[in-house]
C-alpha cells in the first residue's frame, strides 16, 4: 500500500500509474459489454468513418466502431500480458531460486538450460513454439511465458547467490530452520523488491509481443479484436483511413510507455538506499 | 613553529534545502608544520566529516561547508583559505599539499592496475614526472615505506598483497608528492593488532623523516596515546575537548572524554581479568578434539593441488558457566574453529562433542555484524520467533511473552516487537542478537566477534550485559575476538591460534600475563594502551607462514609443554 502511495507521488511514476489505471477500466468496460458500439457487429453504411463524435477513433472497413475493438483490444493483450508474465515470474522464480540454493551442478544445469532459450530471439522463440502448437490465445500465453521465463530466472539468481552468504542465512542454519523457511523468508522475501520492478518491464515488453504476435496472425483468431489484428488490417488501407493505424499504434505506444514508467519509479521507490534514507 | 593549518569555526551540513542537516557546528583548531593532532570520537561525532572538510573531499559525499574558514600555509608561504577554493585550487592542493590514507586499503585501490603503475601515477600526478623516474621513484617509495623486495612488489596487483602492504602502498602514494600534511583516516581499523603496530611505527618514522604535519582520525583513543601531540575529542559535531596528549589523558576535564576513557577496555596485562569463580572444572559441555577443516584448492576442474589448512588440529574443552576466549588474528582458523561447531562448515576431520543440554539445539551463534545478521524484510517479532518456529514451537502468547520478557532483559522496550532491524542502532541491533540466540535456551552461545563493530562506550554495555546474562543462565561463551583488551573483560580461560593451530591455551590471567609462546609475546606487545603509550613499538615484520599445503601433506603432531597451572604452551618448530 506505501509502495503504492508513493508511486503516485512520484512524478513520472504518477503519469505510468495513470495510463495502466485508464486501460484497465477501458478493458474492465469492454470484457462486461459497456463499449460505444457493438465491436463485432458489421454496419456497412458507416464503412471508413473518420473519427467523429459518434466514431471517436473512425470505423474500420467493415464499418464496426474501432474505439470498441481497441477496448476489447486492450483487455485481449492484458490477459495475455499478465498471465504469461505471472507465469514466467513463478517459473523463473523457482528455477533461480533453486540454482542458487542448490548451487553446484544444478546451477549449471538450470541456468545453461535459460541460457539456450535465451540465445534466441524472443519473437522467434514464440514462433517456433507457436508453429509446434498452433495459434491461439493460450499458445501465445504460454509462448511468452517460456521466453520470459529465463529473465526471470537471472533476475532472481544474482542476488539470491548473495542472499545465500549473508548472516542471517547462517544464523537461520544454526537453529535448524527448514529449507523451505529460508527460501521464502529469508530469500524471497528480500527478492520482492527487485521482482516487483522486472514484473512491470515484462509487462511492458509482453505487450508489444503479443502485439507483435497477432500481427502476424499467430496470437488472437479474427474476428475477435486485438490490437495486432487491428493494425494488420490497417496495413492497405493506411494512405485512405490513416486513423486505422493511428490509434491501435498509440494504443500499444502508451500501454507500454505506461508499463515502463511504471516500472522505473518502482525501481526509484524499492531502492534499498532510498527506503532506509525514509526510515 | 610556524602555523600550518588554522581551522576556525568550521559548519558543514549535508543535504540541501529544508531537508539540510548540520552535522559540525563550528570546530575549531590549529595545527603547525610537523604537528601530530589525534581527532578521536565515535561514529557520527563528525571526526571524518571534519576531516574530508579539510581537503574538500566533502563536497564529493554531498555535504557543503556553510561556515568558518580553513586557513592552509602553502609551500610557497602563501596563505589560502580552503573553505572557499574553487575546485581547481583544491585539486593542486590535494595532489601536492595534502595527502590522505582511508580505513580500508582494498577498496582504495584500483584492482585492475599494479601497485607500481598506482603509485607511478602519483609521482605522474603530483610532481609532473615521466614514465621511466615515475617507476624508479616509485620504487624508492616502496622501500621507504619498507616493504621487503620492493622491485618484485612494484608488479604486483592489489590482491596478491596482505592488509598491511596495501596499507603501505597507500601510505607510499599519499607521501608521492612531500605532503606537508598527511590526513590518516582510521587507517589501522581494518588490521590486525601486529599489523597495525607496524603501521603506527611507521607512520611515527616517516612524520619524523618528512617533517609532516599528521591529522590522525580514530575511535581508539589508547591507540593514538603514542604517536599524537595534540588530541581533539569530539561528539555529535563538536569538539568537547582539545589539548596536549598528557594533559587530555591524565586530566580529563569533559566529562565525554572521562566517559570514553572509562569505557575504552583497557588492556592491563592480564591484571583485569575476571574473579567470580569458576565451577570445580566439571565435565565439559563442549569437547572439541582433533579438529581439522581443509578447504581444497583445484588447479583444474578434478585435480587438487593441495589445500588450505584453515584449521589443524584444534582441541578444547568448553566447561559450563565458563568463558573460553579464542583469540587470534586474520586466517588465524579462529572464525572457522567457531562455524565448524555449528555445522556451517564440513570438518574435514575431527570430533565436536555436545553434552545434551537444555534444549534441542544446545549452541546458538552470534554474529560479528549485526547489520549482516538480522534478515532487514522481517520485524523483530519474526526475527524472534524464527528458532521457535524451526524447532517446532507455535507462536502463542507464551512465546510472545518469552520474546517480551527477553527483549526487557537486553535493555529493549516492549515496543521493538513490531519494528524493524534498520530501525535500531548497532548496539541495540547486536542486543537484539544476543536475545534471539537465547531464544531457545541454549547452554553454549558462540560470540563471533560480537562486539567488534560497536562503537567503544556501547561495547562496554554488551560486554556488561553479556557478563550478567552469563550468570543469569548458566550460559558457556565461546568467545570469539581479535581484541585482547575485550578478550581481558570477560574470558576466564583464553586459547591463542596462530596459523590454524592452537599455540597457547590456559587460565586467562596467566597466559595475558606470563605469555610463553613468541606469538603470545608478539600479540601481548602489539596491544596499543593508554597506559602504555611511553613504550616505542619497533617493526616487526615476520610474515605468517602460508596456509595453503601440498595434497597429503599432515602436520607434524604437536608437542605441549605444561608451563603452569592449567596453561600450556605448543613447542615450536622451525617449520
Amino acid at each position: 500500500m506505501r509502495v503504492i502511495r508513493e508511486l503516485f507521488r512520484h512524478g513520472s511514476g504518477r503519469i505510468g500509474a495513470l495510463i495502466i489505471v485508464v486501460y484497465l477500466v477501458l478493458a474492465l468496460l469492454g470484457a462486461v459489454g459497456l463499449t460505444p458500439h457493438n465491436a463485432l457487429q458489421q454496419l456497412p453504411i458507416s464503412r471508413l468513418k473518420p473519427p467523429s463524435l459518434s466514431f471517436w477513433t473512425g470505423t474500420d472497413l467493415l464499418g464496426r466502431d474501432t474505439f470498441s475493438r481497441l477496448m476489447l483490444g486492450i483487455g485481449q493483450s492484458f490477459v495475455v500480458a499478465f498471465a504469461s508474465v505471472a507465469a514466467a515470474t513463478v517459473a523463473g522464480t523457482i528455477i533461480g531460486l533453486l540454482a542458487a540454493w542448490w548451487g553446484h551442478l544444478w546451477d549449471g544445469v538450470l541456468m545453461r538450460l535459460m541460457d539456450v532459450l535465451l540465445a534466441f530471439p524472443a519473437i522467434l522463440l514464440a514462433l517456433l513454439i507457436i508453429a509446434v502448437v498452433g495459434p491461439g490465445t493460450s499458445t501465445s500465453i504460454a509462448a511468452i511465458a517460456i521466453v520470459y521465463t529465463p529473465i526471470f530466472a537471472r533476475v532472481v539468481r544474482g542476488p539470491a547467490l548473495s542472499l545465500k552468504q549473508r548472516d542471517f542465512v547462517d544464523a537461520a542454519r544454526t537453529f535448524g530452520s527448514s529449507q523451505g523457511y529460508i527460501l521464502t523468508r529469508h530469500l524471497l522475501l528480500n527478492l520482492v523488491a527487485p521482482l516487483t520492478v522486472q514484473v512491470t518491464l515484462a509487462l511492458a515488453w509482453a505487450l508489444l509481443t503479443e502485439a507483435g504476435l497477432s500481427f502476424l496472425g499467430l496470437g488472437v483468431q479474427p474476428p475477435a479484436p486485438s490490437l495486432g489484428v487491428m493494425l494488420a488490417d490497417s496495413k492497405n488501407l493506411m494512405q485512405h483511413a490513416p486513423w486505422l493505424m493511428l490509434f491501435p499504434g498509440l494504443t500499444v505506444m502508451l500501454g507500454i510507455l505506461g508499463f515502463n514508467l511504471t516500472g522505473d519509479a518502482l525501481r526509484d521507490i524499492l531502492d534499498p538506499r532510498t527506503e532506509q534514507r525514509k526510515a | 613553529m610556524s602555523t600550518l593549518l588554522d581551522v576556525r569555526d568550521l559548519k558543514v551540513s549535508f543535504g540541501s534545502g529544508a531537508t539540510a542537516t548540520e552535522v559540525l557546528h563550528g570546530v575549531s583548531f590549529a595545527l603547525s608544520a610537523g604537528e601530530t593532532l589525534a581527532i578521536v570520537g565515535e561514529s557520527g561525532s563528525g571526526k571524518s566529516v571534519t576531516a574530508l572538510s579539510i581537503n574538500r573531499l566533502v563536497d564529493f559525499g554531498g555535504g557543503h561547508i556553510t561556515g568558518g574558514s580553513i586557513g592552509f600555509t602553502r609551500a610557497d608561504g602563501t596563505a589560502l583559505d580552503l573553505a572557499a577554493a574553487d575546485e581547481r585550487t583544491m585539486t593542486a592542493v590535494r595532489g601536492r599539499d595534502i595527502g590522505m590514507i582511508f580505513q580500508e586499503p582494498m577498496t582504495s585501490l584500483n584492482p585492475v592496475m599494479t601497485v607500481g603503475q598506482q603509485i607511478a601515477e602519483a609521482f605522474r600526478l603530483g610532481r609532473g614526472m615521466s614514465g621511466g623516474a615515475a617507476t624508479a621513484e616509485a620504487k624508492r617509495a616502496l622501500d621507504r615505506v619498507r616493504i621487503p623486495d620492493a622491485a618484485r612488489r612494484l608488479a604486483n596487483y592489489p590482491h596478491q598483497l596482505s592488509g598491511g602492504m596495501r596499507q603501505r602502498v597507500m601510505i607510499a602514494m599519499a607521501l608521492a608528492s612531500n605532503p606537508r600534511l598527511l590526513i590518516a583516516d582510521e587507517p589501522t581499523t581494518a588490521l590486525d593488532v601486529t599489523v597495525q603496530a607496524q603501521i603506527m611505527a611507521l607512520l611515527a618514522e616517516l612524520r619524523a623523516e618528512m617533517n609532516m604535519a599528521l591529522i590522525f582520525i580514530t575511535h581508539d583513543i589508547g591507540l593514538v596515546a603514542g604517536i599524537a601531540d595534540r588530541i581533539m575529542v569530539m561528539q555529535r559535531g563538536v569538539a568537547v575537548e582539545q589539548g596536549e596528549t598528557g594533559t587530555v589523558l591524565d586530566r580529563p576535564q569533559h566529562d565525554y572524554t572521562k566517559h570514553l576513557l572509562n569505557a575504552v577496555p583497557h588492556f592491563a596485562n592480564g591484571s583485569a581479568t575476571r574473579t567470580d569463580e569458576r565451577p570445580g572444572r566439571p565435565a565439559p559441555i563442549v569437547s572439541v578434539s582433533d579438529l581439522v577443516v581443509r578447504f581444497p584448492i583445484r588447479v583444474q576442474w578434478f585435480q587438487k593441488a593441495g589445500s588450505v589448512h584453515a584449521v589443524d588440529g584444534v582441541d578444547f574443552d568448553l566447561v559450563a558457566g565458563e568463558t573460553l576466549a579464542i583469540v587470534g588474528e586474520s586466517g588465524s582458523g579462529k572464525s572457522t574453529t567457531a562455524r565448524a561447531i555449528l555445522g556451517l562448515v564440513k570438518a574435514t576431520r575431527g570430533k565436536i562433542d555436545a553434552r545434551a543440554g537444555r534444549s534441542r539445539r544446545p549452541i546458538q551463534m552470534v554474529f560479528q555484524d549485526p547489520y549482516a545478521s538480522l534478515n532487514p524484510r522481517l520485524n523483530v517479532e519474526a526475527l524472534l520467533a524464527e528458532p521457535a518456529i524451526a524447532n517446532g514451537q507455535r507462536v502463542d502468547a507464551a512465546l510472545r511473552d518469552r520474546m517480551r520478557r527477553l527483549l526487557a532483559r537486553v535493555g529493549l522496550g516492549e515496543d521493538a516487537l513490531g519494528r524493524y532491524a534498520h530501525q535500531f542502532s548497532g548496539g541495540q541491533r547486536q542486543r537484539l542478537c544476543v536475545a534471539r540466540a537465547l531464544m531457545l535456551n541454549p547452554d553454549v552461545v558462540v560470540l563471533d566477534e560480537a562486539v567488534s563493530a560497536l562503537d567503544v562506550s556501547v561495547q562496554a554495555q554488551v560486554l556488561e550485559l553479556l557478563v550478567d546474562l552469563q550468570r543469569e543462565f548458566s550460559l558457556s561463551y565461546l568467545f570469539i575476538s581479535h581484541d585482547m583488551a575485550v578478550v581481558e573483560r570477560i574470558a576466564h580461560r583464553i586459547a591463542v591460534m596462530y596459523a590454524g593451530r592452537i599455540v597457547e591455551i590456559g587460565g586467562a590471567a596467566a597466559v595475558l600475563s606470563t605469555p610463553q609462546h613468541s606469538y603470545t609475546q608478539r600479540l601481548i606487545a602489539a596491544v596499543p594502551s593508554v597506559a602504555r603509550r611511553r613504550q616505542t613499538f619497533t617493526l616487526d615484520a615476520t610474515p605468517v607462514p602460508s596456509l595453503v599445503r601440498p595434497a597429503g601433506y599432515e602436520p607434524p603432531p604437536a608437542r605441549w609443554r605444561e608451563v603452569g597451572a592449567d596453561h600450556f604452551v605448543r613447542e615450536e618448530t622451525a617449520a
